[in-house]
């Protein structure tokens, strides 16, 4: 059988959650989770301000731009570790492009 | 003992039923398996699982035996859902039709895992001894599918199909699966008494560990595979549940709460039961979890190695089932001393071509009762 490609993350990719992972603020810990069949991650701050932003909707490159806006940062900058960041976690199954 | 007292747990496995439609001869369920009128009912688990939830609890995997043959799955699930719970459903898929998927997903289900005991028909049925299990497990993943939730294949690895590891590859990539999870079998209770027939040769380990890894290369982002290694033929062994009583646990079909699957293996441990005892007070203090937590129970070797924190010494109750003392370094340590002789007995087994087993089936644990 022909398999799917590895998708690749460019300015134009419209990153969301796949369906086997949630969001969930976490209560008794205080701080935000994302829940998956095997595994709880604990986003950073950065990581947290991206993912919120993978609506499915937006693409890669305004999330940067807005990222960019509220950490008054080079926008440049901001998309190529976002792109690296959505990349990174495409490959493993935690962000769907 | 521990010296700072535990975090919270993340998560629970919750065996709602020892009942079955299969009969794996690998089950890590124990070899005296509880009949359904030692179940705890509805409202308990709703109690148990509402608990969970206040204690911090994240995850919780409804397993068994065959958790759908509880007929109050849905309204627990749904208990889970309104907690925020991440609800993942561990079955081997028989009798999961269309309808049962719906009511799951309408209910808040997060996330299936079926298991499928060969990647041809043929195998699914010699191993799980029952015929035209597997067109139906095709079909539940179908289903599955059709509801819109997300889906792991479980292939549990042994000698007799370690052969069809890339057809599993296939067969996970062409039902659409996010993970396949190629586990290798551990040694415990059905599967101990059935490893001369289980265990495979260290070459096809070897071959199996080489297409795992080529796959995983290739598939990025398109099919997460999840490899559980055979420890005996390891250098070093598996962080079981991620530490004893450290961040996960789990629940026998009566209430019982356990650290791990086996953990009953161990002589003395005394066991609290959910159904009677508040979640928080066993978390904190029965007696069976403080047992082995934390480095305060390990011998010298553990106690002074640098992985000590990344495997935690290993598995207790293999320790046990191999050396006697639950104490001990697991054997499939490189470090112990007696890891040489692990490696013998699974080479020994492997080249046994033993073909007879027990199987997984109410008093299928005596002597007497082996089937090809
Ligand atoms: S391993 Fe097989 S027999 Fe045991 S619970 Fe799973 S499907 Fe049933
Ligand atoms: S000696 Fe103990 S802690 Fe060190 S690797 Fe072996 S089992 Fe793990």
């Amino acid at each position: 059988m022909t398999r799917p490609q590895r998708p690749i993350a460019g300015a134009q990719s419209r990153p969301a959650l796949p369906r086997h992972v949630r969001m969930h603020f976490d209560e008794r810990r205080g701080a935000w989770a994302l829940l998956s069949p095997e595994k709880v991650l604990w986003p950073d701050e950065i990581s947290l301000a991206i993912l919120r932003r993978c609506d499915g909707r937006s693409e890669a490159g305004a999330i940067a731009r807005s990222l960019a806006l509220d950490y008054e940062a080079d926008e440049d900058e901001v998309l190529a570790d976002v792109l690296a960041f959505l990349q990174d976690w495409s490959d493993r199954m935690v962000v769907r492009l | 003992m521990s010296e700072a007292g535990p975090g919270l747990p993340i998560g629970i496995l919750a065996e709602l039923t020892h009942r079955c439609t299969l009969q794996c001869a690998y089950c890590s369920n124990p070899l005296e398996l509880l009949k359904a009128d030692k179940e705890l009912g509805t409202a308990e688990w709703r109690s148990i699982f509402e608990q969970a939830a206040d204690l911090g609890i994240l995850q919780v995997h409804l397993s068994g035996g065959e958790p759908i043959l509880r007929p109050d799955l849905a309204e627990l699930v749904g208990v889970l859902a309104s907690r925020g719970l991440y609800s993942n459903l561990i079955t081997a898929g028989v009798g999961l039709d269309e309808t049962l998927t719906a009511r799951l997903a309408a209910a808040g289900l997060d996330h299936v895992q079926i298991s499928f005991q060969g990647a041809r028909p043929e195998t699914t049925e010699a191993i799980g001894r029952l015929r035209g299990s597997h067109e139906k497990k095709l079909a539940a993943a179908r289903a599955v599918r059709a509801a819109g939730l997300p889906l792991t294949v479980n292939a549990p690895i042994h000698r007799r199909n370690i052969e069809e590891v890339e057809l599993f590859i296939d067969l996970a990539l062409e039902l659409g699966a996010e993970r396949l999870e190629i586990a290798n079998v551990q040694y415990y209770g059905w599967a101990l008494l059935n490893r001369p027939a289980l265990m495979p040769p260290r070459e096809a380990v070897e071959r199996q560990i080489g297409i795992v890894e080529a796959a995983r290369a290739a598939l990025r982002g398109v099919l997460a595979i999840d490899f559980v290694a055979p420890d005996y033929y390891a250098s070093f062994p598996k962080a079981c549940m991620g530490g004893w009583a450290r961040d996960a646990f789990m629940i026998t079909p009566d209430g019982t709460a356990m650290p791990c699957h086996a953990a009953a293996s161990i002589p003395g441990l005394r066991f609290d039961n959910a159904a009677r005892l508040p979640l928080t007070e066993i978390w904190n203090r029965s007696p069976a979890f403080e047992a082995y937590r934390g480095t305060g129970w390990m011998n010298e070797r553990c106690r002074g190695c640098e992985r000590r924190d990344i495997d935690f010494g290993g598995c207790r109750c293999q320790a046990m089932a191999l050396t006697g003392d639950p104490t001990e370094t697991d054997p499939a340590c490189s470090l112990s001393p007696l890891h040489a002789h692990v490696l013998a007995l699974a080479e020994s087994d492997a080249a046994s071509a033993e073909a007879t087993i027990h199987p997984r089936r109410i008093g299928g644990a005596r002597a007497g009762e082996l089937t090809r």
